[in-house]
């Protein structure tokens, strides 16, 4: 053993450091170059329509599903919780508050990195492998602007309008539960709805919610394209990546925001 | 050999290294070639020797360590973003296996350069579009995806992708890597007819000796980093160099060893007999 190789730890350390930073500085500067170029992006409204389609259509059926059926168990379970005290007629207005302002927007970008940023992720490292984005580069074309931009404006749109629909067909299924099956008053369900929840407390905050994770999961699903080692195990490990880190990225910006909104 | 005209692309001692975990590996050391106008021009050399890290030089992707690399008199190394992709667009690009974007049909591939650079009407881009692809042959296959062609019709798709801004200079890499003979063929002759034809400038990266000494005006043989041998076809064929010799009759004896540089055989297999290191890839220099 050499002398130097009992250091060897230090420099594996030292190394491991400086690519993490370089990672982070790198992205950092993409996630800035991006929204640079919003006007440009915006300018060509038709690539961010496709994505909007391509992104949003494609999740909608899940997403739907997905709505109904935590709408049915919030409606059993706020009516199992609300009757104890009485005042099963507010189920219409749990459902809606806890749908609106934390379960619509959480779950569908937990929803929407599994479905849509996946797809992302594997789209973006099989054209990098593929050499795609190289010769795009060698057409004086750049890859950000053309690829990423639209992507990611196309992700930000997709996703409240997607937790519009997940919450308004939670709400239908809290209804299917609680008024037709558990029998309910609809007149009070959503009459108590109605009163209850305030359009820009309840609601804004939800939007705000879902722009953020929009831009979350939308960025972190083409970075990691963007960054993927250009083999067949490289966006595999990316697409692995885009779900665990967006996800936990999620939960975690929804605490931040959650107790940021309560404090104003 | 003697100066065949003005030089298009001239590498002025460049040296590229990749940096690693362990010290940086170096591709290219102090290489200066130059690539005159109107001709075309192969390179060739074992794999590894950094023949697409030139490329990737030319087109601004890699930036060399130290030296210049000059395209058309200016340093691509030196360009901010805006000045290379104006250099850009007067290079065309053919990747090894095509590199067509696969959500495109094969008139929308060659059409994209246009619509992102131009704001030609619809019907001047169809025009070009369709003259560009009855060039490499391939009009009837507009309509066609990527997915629906074979490698040989992809490639020429990316050809007529890379010509379609007109440009001054084109590089190719490995344009006859895996394919049939009669693709091979056409593609050697189209490289040929289309230098020879629009006046352009061609750099083609290849293995394949006999295709390649058929079509270009000057050989250049990389390896370790730097030129092993320099000239028309017939002198490359004729050198004396031990390498250059080896590399051009396909021999697997000679200063390019057939074993990666690893422990002795006797070690690894336990055999009786003298251990003895095992020798470096290259006789001539340092590893590339």
């Amino acid at each position: 053993m050499k002398p130097g190789d009992s250091f060897s730890w230090l420099a594996d350390l030292g190394l491991s450091v400086r690519t993490k930073l370089a990672e982070l500085g790198f992205a950092a500067r993409l996630f800035v170059k991006l929204f640079a170029l919003t006007p440009a992006t915006l300018l060509r409204f038709g690539l961010v329509r496709d994505q909007i389609f391509f992104l949003g259509n494609y999740s909608l059926a899940i997403i739907a599903v997905s709505g109904l059926f935590v709408g049915f168990v919030l409606g059993l379970q706020g009516y199992y919780t609300l009757q104890r005290y009485g005042s099963s007629e507010a189920l219409g207005l749990l459902v809606a508050l806890s749908l609106v302002r934390e379960l619509g927007p959480v779950i569908t970008a937990l929803l929407f990195a599994g479905r849509a940023g996946t797809a992302l992720t594997a789209e973006i490292g099989l054209m990098k492998a593929g050499e795609q984005l190289s010769a795009m580069e060698m057409m004086a074309v750049d890859p950000i602007r053309r690829i990423l931009a639209p992507r990611l404006w196309g992700g930000v749109i997709a996703m409240p309008l997607l937790a519009a629909v997940f919450s308004a067909v939670g709400i239908a299924g809290g209804w299917m539960v609680g008024v037709l099956m558990i029998g309910i008053d609809a007149g009070s369900f959503w009459s108590q709805m109605q009163g209850g929840v305030d359009v820009w407390r309840d609601v804004g905050n939800g939007v705000i919610k879902s722009l953020v994770f929009g831009v979350t999961v939308t960025f972190v699903a083409l970075y990691q394209g963007f960054e993927a080692q250009p083999t067949p195990e490289g966006v595999s490990l990316a697409t692995t990546r885009t779900v665990v880190v967006a996800s936990l990225a999620v939960l975690g910006l929804d605490f931040l925001l959650t107790a940021w909104m309560f404090s104003i | 050999m003697a100066e065949l005209t003005t030089a298009l692309v001239e590498f002025k001692q460049v040296t590229f290294a990749y940096p690693g975990a362990r010290g940086e590996r170096v591709i290219l050391k102090d290489l200066s070639l130059s690539v005159p106008c109107g001709k075309v021009t192969a390179l060739m050399g074992a794999s590894g020797g950094g023949k697409t890290t030139v490329l990737r030089l030319i087109g601004g992707q890699q930036k060399a360590s130290t030296g210049k690399v000059l395209f058309d008199g200016q340093d691509v190394g030196g360009m901010a973003q805006k000045a290379l992709y104006e250099a850009r667009r007067r290079m065309g690009m053919l990747f090894q296996f095509g590199a067509l974007f696969t959500d495109l049909s094969v008139f929308d591939n060659v059409a994209f350069p246009l619509r992102e650079h131009t704001d030609l009407s619809p019907e001047l881009i169809r025009d070009i579009v369709l003259m560009k692809l009855d060039a490499v042959g391939l009009r009837g296959a507009r309509e066609l995806m990527p997915s629906e062609i074979s490698g040989g019709m992809a490639r020429r798709v990316a050809l007529a992708r890379a010509i379609v801004l007109d440009p001054e200079l084109i590089m190719y890499d490995e344009p006859f890597a895996g394919l049939d003979p009669i693709s091979l063929g056409t593609a050697a002759q189209l490289i040929r007819q289309l230098n020879d034809t629009l006046g352009i400038t061609s750099i083609v990266v290849s293995h394949d000796l006999e295709e390649t000494f058929r079509i270009a005006d000057q050989v250049i043989i990389l390896a370790n980093g730097g030129i092993a041998a320099q000239g028309t076809p017939q002198e490359v064929m004729n050198s004396t160099d031990p390498l250059v010799h080896q590399f051009v009759n396909a021999l697997s004896e000679g200063p390019v060893e057939f074993h990666y540089p690893g422990p002795p055989a006797e070690a690894d297999f336990g055999l009786p007999g003298q251990l003895t290191e095992s020798k470096p890839p290259f006789k001539k220099g340092g590893s590339t």
